[in-house]
């Protein structure tokens, strides 16, 4: 469907396009079942940055404030790109290994249940 | 002889059609250019029918009645000192919100309506604007003035219209109306008039400020019934407004339903607000949000609801998701600014042993399964010197703007996550009612002006989160924000209380 | 069957209000709730000037009832007599 607007053929450009990040995309990272943490968060990183940079220098400052943040063994977490499953490679780029403009990540630590077990 | 008395009929006939004039030199279609490109068919302007009959000379007579009823009030509160007569000071961060929240919107729907009133053909629909649209600037004006006490005592109140344009959540409410009134005139009085007004204003201002009047707030309880004399004639145009939209011609039906399920579904997430302020923030409570959602809703939503499907109108989309919702939403919304206290221009914190206890009651069974160890695990924290805000900016809807912090109805522990491509960009979403809004009409809301987004692009200055807040929001950080815990606001209560 | 409804500020001029409806409207319900007063009945319900007018012992114009009305839910119509609220079902 698309708007009924009054002047003709509206067109407008979307105003959160990559370009308009100086150099940053945005990628939504979220741990499932963890919800001490309201929401997903969103960062603002180079498409460069290695997954592993993002995993241990970027995201454990927020994720780190949950007590089993820290004993995650994530030889076991399972991750999900954009609802599809996915296996990070820690050295490559998130360009490189498709985690794009606006990409949510979000993953799981089935051993891990949360605080008093209830997914918190 | 005196000339015989008119009956209301008679005088709302001539006080209104008859002020209308035909158009001899200027193309009707001209003066009226936004009358026709949303689709709407009028047939017969003079079918619109005030049911209050109310003309201009009554409409001065009673307003003018209602401003010195409620002035007095204000005098009498502020001599009296009646910010020390509310239940605690918890309660005022409720009308922080208000104030930085819903006010403005009253000050939108005057401006929307004074332009919607100018654009319609039929005097009638002309002279009713002109009413509401004096009578939302009346709101405005008289919630700052009962408000500006408070401004007095609680930090929070200072630059409400300042926090109104730039902080993140207020974007939630501004965005709606921004939504409104960029529509036609028609999809602005299906938004306001019907859906905002009719189905949904109600459970602002009937339980909350009967929950005011509980917490010993003098002040808001009478604007906000003053406000609703002024609505509930509202609420009657609005109903008249889809009746005469449906009867006018059958072409209007598909439009005027797919308004309601846009504005019902947005309405649901703006009020989400007003969940968390019934269920969190009064500390007398009245009824819970559930409660609430069932009466004015449920139950008036549904007869209004049957009393339309004879015009072939059904109940909005996704209402069956609200069913579920009316358990969970008010926990989830606190629960986002509870972990973002610290960006917020209004304070926190944890539910007493009580509140708790009261909410478990109200909501068996979901709070106890779901909420309760979330408050737990927050109160933990507390007690070990380490009550936590969010280290990272929230994702949040593009539609309702709201961080993403609402979970799937059938599994609450997780978040629902939708999304949609458009021009090779990626939109997300918290449920299935706002992607549906962004699917219909996506050239709107690519625009969307998304405060995280804005924050990452450098539009709202400084480097960092702090200087956001203060520079950009101009929050008086260590006494807006944060904890009531610990605030100047607290502080100052307790020593007005002899409780230091 | 729906309800219809209409919700008055709790002061004195409402009481007799209230009183009026009552007597018109026998099967109403008539809620408390803190600073105001909600009626609800079976698809209709009405306000009559003459018995408000009866129970105030004064003239009442049925538009005054602007001044203390909360809230409605319903298909209004009023005239110089009364005001109705119904749902067609």
């Amino acid at each position: 469907m698309s708007v009924r607007a009054i002047t003709p053929d509206y067109k407008v450009q979307a105003r959160d396009r990559v370009e308009n990040f100086h150099g940053n995309q945005i990628v939504y990272v979220a741990w499932d079942r963890h919800l001490m943490f309201c929401a997903p968060f969103a960062y603002a990183l180079p498409p460069t940055m290695t997954f592993a940079e993002l995993r241990d220098q970027v995201m454990p400052e927020a994720f780190g404030l949950h007590e089993e943040f820290a004993i995650i063994n994530w030889e076991k977490a399972t991750w999900l790109l954009d609802n599809q499953s996915f296996t990070p490679d820690l050295n490559q780029s998130l360009q490189a290994q498709g985690v794009g403009h606006k990409s949510v990540l979000r993953f799981q630590t089935p051993e891990l249940t949360g605080f008093q077990g209830k997914a918190v | 002889m005196s000339a015989k008395k008119l009956n209301l009929k008679d005088k709302y006939r001539l006080l209104t059609r008859d002020l209308d004039w035909e158009y001899s030199y200027v193309d009707r279609k001209k003066a009226f250019p936004y009358e026709e490109f949303e689709g709407i068919k009028i047939t017969d302007w003079s079918k619109w029918e005030d049911p209050f009959r109310l003309t201009m000379d009554a409409y001065w007579k009673y307003q003018a009645e209602k401003e010195k009823k409620l002035y007095a009030i204000f005098d009498a509160f502020a001599q009296n000192n009646g910010h020390l007569n509310v239940t605690d000071a918890r309660y005022v961060n409720a009308i922080k919100i208000f104030l930085t929240g819903v006010s403005p919107l009253e000050y939108q729907a005057y401006q929307g309506y004074a332009h919607v009133g100018r654009q319609f053909g039929g005097a009638g629909a002309r002279v009713a604007c002109q009413m509401q649209s004096i009578d939302e600037l009346r709101h405005v004006q008289t919630q700052i003035h009962a408000m500006s006490h408070y401004n007095k005592y609680f930090d929070g109140f200072q630059d409400w219209t300042h926090m109104h344009d730039r902080v993140w959540y207020l974007s939630v409410p501004k965005s709606f109306f921004d939504d409104a009134r960029s529509a036609g005139p028609f999809e602005f009085l299906i938004a306001i008039s019907f859906s905002f007004e009719y189905v949904l204003t109600n459970l602002l201002f009937v339980p909350f400020m009967s929950g005011a009047a509980h917490n010993g707030d003098m002040a808001t309880c009478t604007f906000g019934f003053s406000a609703q004399s002024d609505e509930a004639r509202h609420m009657t145009l609005g109903l008249e407004i889809i009746k005469f939209l449906l009867e006018q011609h059958e072409d209007n039906v598909p439009i005027v339903q797919k308004w309601i399920d846009k504005w019902f579904w947005r309405g649901t997430r703006l009020l989400s607000i007003v969940a968390m302020m019934m269920d969190y923030m009064l500390p007398n409570k009245v009824m819970s949000w559930k409660e609430a959602w069932e009466v004015y809703f449920e139950e008036a939503g549904g007869a209004l609801f049957k009393d339309l499907a004879r015009y072939g109108i059904r109940m909005p989309k996704f209402v069956e998701v609200t069913e579920k919702e009316k358990e969970h939403v008010s926990h989830q919304a606190w629960w986002i600014f509870y972990n973002y206290g610290h960006a917020a221009g209004f304070h926190t914190w944890i539910p007493s042993d009580e509140e708790l206890d009261w909410l478990s009651e109200k909501y068996p069974d979901t709070f106890d399964k779901y909420y309760r160890p979330r408050w737990e695990l927050a109160k933990k924290m507390e007690a070990e010197g380490k009550r936590f805000y969010s280290q990272a900016l929230p994702q949040l809807c593009t539609t309702c703007q709201i961080p993403m912090g609402f979970t799937e109805m059938d599994d609450p522990t997780q978040i629902a996550y939708r999304s949609s491509d458009y021009e090779g960009e990626k939109y997300h979403f918290c449920s299935d009612g706002c992607k549906h809004i962004f699917d219909e009409e996506p050239e709107k809301y690519v625009q969307s002006w998304l405060p995280v987004h804005q924050i990452y692009q450098g539009n709202c200055g400084g480097a960092s989160v702090e200087e956001v807040l203060r520079d950009y929001y101009k929050l008086n950080l260590g006494a807006d924000n944060l904890d009531i815990k610990g605030s100047p606001d607290e502080q100052r209560w307790k020593e007005w209380k002899g409780v230091a | 069957m729906s309800k219809v409804y209409i919700a008055l500020q709790d002061n004195d001029e409402s009481r007799y209000i209230i009183e009026a409806i009552e007597e018109d409207n026998p099967d109403a319900t008539v809620i408390h709730q803190p600073a105001m007063i909600r009626i609800e009945n079976e698809n209709y319900l009405v306000v009559k000037r003459e018995t408000v007018e009866e129970k105030m012992g004064r003239d009442w114009d049925v538009q005054e009832l602007h001044l203390n009305l909360i809230t409605l839910g319903g298909n209004v119509d009023e005239d110089d007599d009364q005001l109705s609220l119904s749902w067609n079902v």
